[in-house]
């Protein structure tokens, strides 16, 4: 009588399936494997990692989500036992081809790791080092640009402007760890990895670097592997569930956390036995 | 679906739909209760059923701490944040309906006794439609049933009807017998409450429908979505 049935039709709001689906793709990762001697750890994989904004990698730890993350920097080259196999296109070129110099990749992919690693250098060398290598900077105002931009952008400048000669690894852990993301960002990266980098650092910690990954996803496409379904759900758009080596779901990240198609998404992600 | 590896999480989950479940049980038996004081004019019973209405308060009270608990410290994701999600939708409607029985229970102690006996039988006519519309929705949670749920949605248009017929027919009481009017309106209002009654129950259907299939949505989209299953169209 109140009209009640007809004013849920008015109202009715199905979850839209689509909704970041316009973006461009900055990876396309194509039937990859990996293989470990002759352990398989990658199955078949094929993905669209899109460009400015965040996809997170989760799974049970083993799943394979660091294999298939260094697949996107080659870095599985420097693995001694470690085969990959399929395609990943950058922008549309494949970066397996032979005449791509991998170093150079990984100019253009930077990577950030658990553990905050910084080099035994000062803060301002860790910065710099990069660059330098890679030729970006010609003299040290062009350098002292450089460092300062790159201190900014990962929210670290007020806090070390005054002692950047100190040793990075004078910092906390969470300034080490927004410094590696500094030193990440330095070369100009397009495409930025990073493995677990809040499983060593407090909440407020935490905090600012997902604040500062949400500001970075404006100019990046940005990878990540987490085992917190919070911080999956918090900072990315996209969410892909590894398991067993298998890719098992990939999809908006408000889908795979309200209502994820597959049952072994729904047990991971709920906690329970799968 | 497998338990939670917490098991306490699982726990505190089956706690919450045992204590809406009871809570429905409760609002179900005031509005047979409220129906039966105003047939048999039992003025004693109505009180009862008002003096009720404290206990649906209480256990909403306890619903929503435990809303909060599980949101705060567990994180419910996926069906288990749509079953917190869909319990905080089903107690705010239960406790609705126990305000609307208590609602009843005081108009009920204004009446003289003598209203129109073909209204009373209405009145009564209609809550049990309504508290058996109750009880099903309950049930389709219980078993998180969307088939269920759909008839749930299509008694609601039946109990409408119930209530616009009986509207019209008091009305015409009291236009025959104006002395009748003070209370007869009583028991037009007892319809209302009915009807909005059956609002509630149809509401619990709804966010059982989201709760099993994470879309909120209309009656035809649960018909179309229950036929597409009948062609073996599994999700
Ligand atoms: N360098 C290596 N040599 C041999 N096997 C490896 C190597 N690195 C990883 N593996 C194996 O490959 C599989 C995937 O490992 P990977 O490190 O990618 O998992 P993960 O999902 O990142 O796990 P975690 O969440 O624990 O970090 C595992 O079975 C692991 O034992
Ligand atoms: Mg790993």
């Amino acid at each position: 009588m109140d009209g009640n049935v007809e004013d849920f039709a008015e109202t009715t709001t199905t979850i839209d399936r689509t909704q970041s689906g316009s973006a461009p793709i900055k990876v396309d990762c194509r039937h990859i494997d990996v293989f470990y001697d002759d352990k398989q750890a990658i199955h078949d994989i094929s993905l669209e990692i899109e460009d400015r904004s965040v996809t997170a990698f989760i799974g049970p730890s083993g799943c394979g989500k660091s294999t298939f993350l260094r697949c996107i920097n080659r870095m599985n080259d420097t693995i001694e036992a470690a085969k990959v196999t399929g395609e990943i296109f950058m922008d549309g070129a494949n970066i397996n081809d032979p005449s791509i110099d991998p170093v150079l990749l990984r100019s253009r992919v930077g990577m950030v790791f658990q553990k905050p690693n910084p080099f035994p250098k000062s803060i301002y060398d860790n910065i710099g080092y990069g660059p330098r290598i890679h030729g970006l900077a010609s003299g040290k105002a062009e350098m002292d640009e450089i460092v300062e931009k790159s201190l900014r952008k990962a929210g670290l400048w007020e806090e070390v402007k005054d002692r950047l000669q100190a040793p990075g690894t004078s910092l906390s852990g969470g300034q080490q760890q927004r410094l590696c993301i500094a030193r990440a960002i330095a070369v100009s990266p397009e495409v930025i990895l990073m493995d677990e980098p809040c499983s060593a650092l407090d909440p407020i910690a935490t905090a600012k670097i997902e604040e500062l990954i949400d500001e970075l996803r404006e100019r990046y496409c940005i990878v990540m592997v987490t085992h917190s379904m919070q911080q999956a759900a918090r900072v990315s758009q996209k969410t892909a569930f590894f398991h067993l080596g298998k890719l098992i779901e990939y999809g908006d990240t408000e889908k795979i956390f309200t209502n994820p198609e597959h049952g072994r998404t729904q047990d991971y992600i709920t906690g329970r036995f799968g | 679906m497998p338990d939670h590896i917490v098991t306490a999480f699982t726990d505190e989950l089956e706690h919450l739909s045992a204590n809406l479940l009871r809570m429905g049980g409760l609002a179900e038996s005031m509005i047979m209760d409220a129906s039966r004081a105003v047939a048999t004019f039992d003025l004693e019973l109505a009180r009862d059923v008002i003096k009720r209405d404290r206990a649906i308060d209480e256990l909403e009270v306890e619903a929503e701490k435990a809303i909060v608990r599980l949101i705060a410290l567990r994180h419910p994701m996926a069906t288990d944040l749509r079953a917190v999600l869909g319990a905080m939708k089903l107690a705010g409607d239960i406790e609705r309906i126990g305000d609307l029985c208590k609602n009843i229970g005081k108009r009920c102690l204004e009446l003289t006794g003598d209203e129109n006996r073909a209204a009373v039988k209405g009145i009564e006519r209609m809550s049990r439609a309504v508290s058996h519309q109750l009880q099903l929705a309950l049930d389709c949670y219980l078993r998180q049933d969307i088939e269920a749920a759909k008839t749930v949605l299509d008694m609601d248009d039946d109990i409408d009807d119930h209530y616009t017929s009986l509207f019209r027919e008091t009305l015409t009481y009291m236009m025959e017998d104006p002395r009748q009017i003070g209370s007869n309106t009583h028991l037009i209002f007892m319809a209302k409450n009915l009807e909005r009654i059956g609002d509630h129950a149809t509401n619990i259907a709804k966010a059982v429908y989201y709760m099993v299939t994470g879309e909120t949505t209309t009656g035809a989209k649960i018909e179309s979505r229950l036929a597409e299953d009948d062609h073996g169209e599994q999700r």
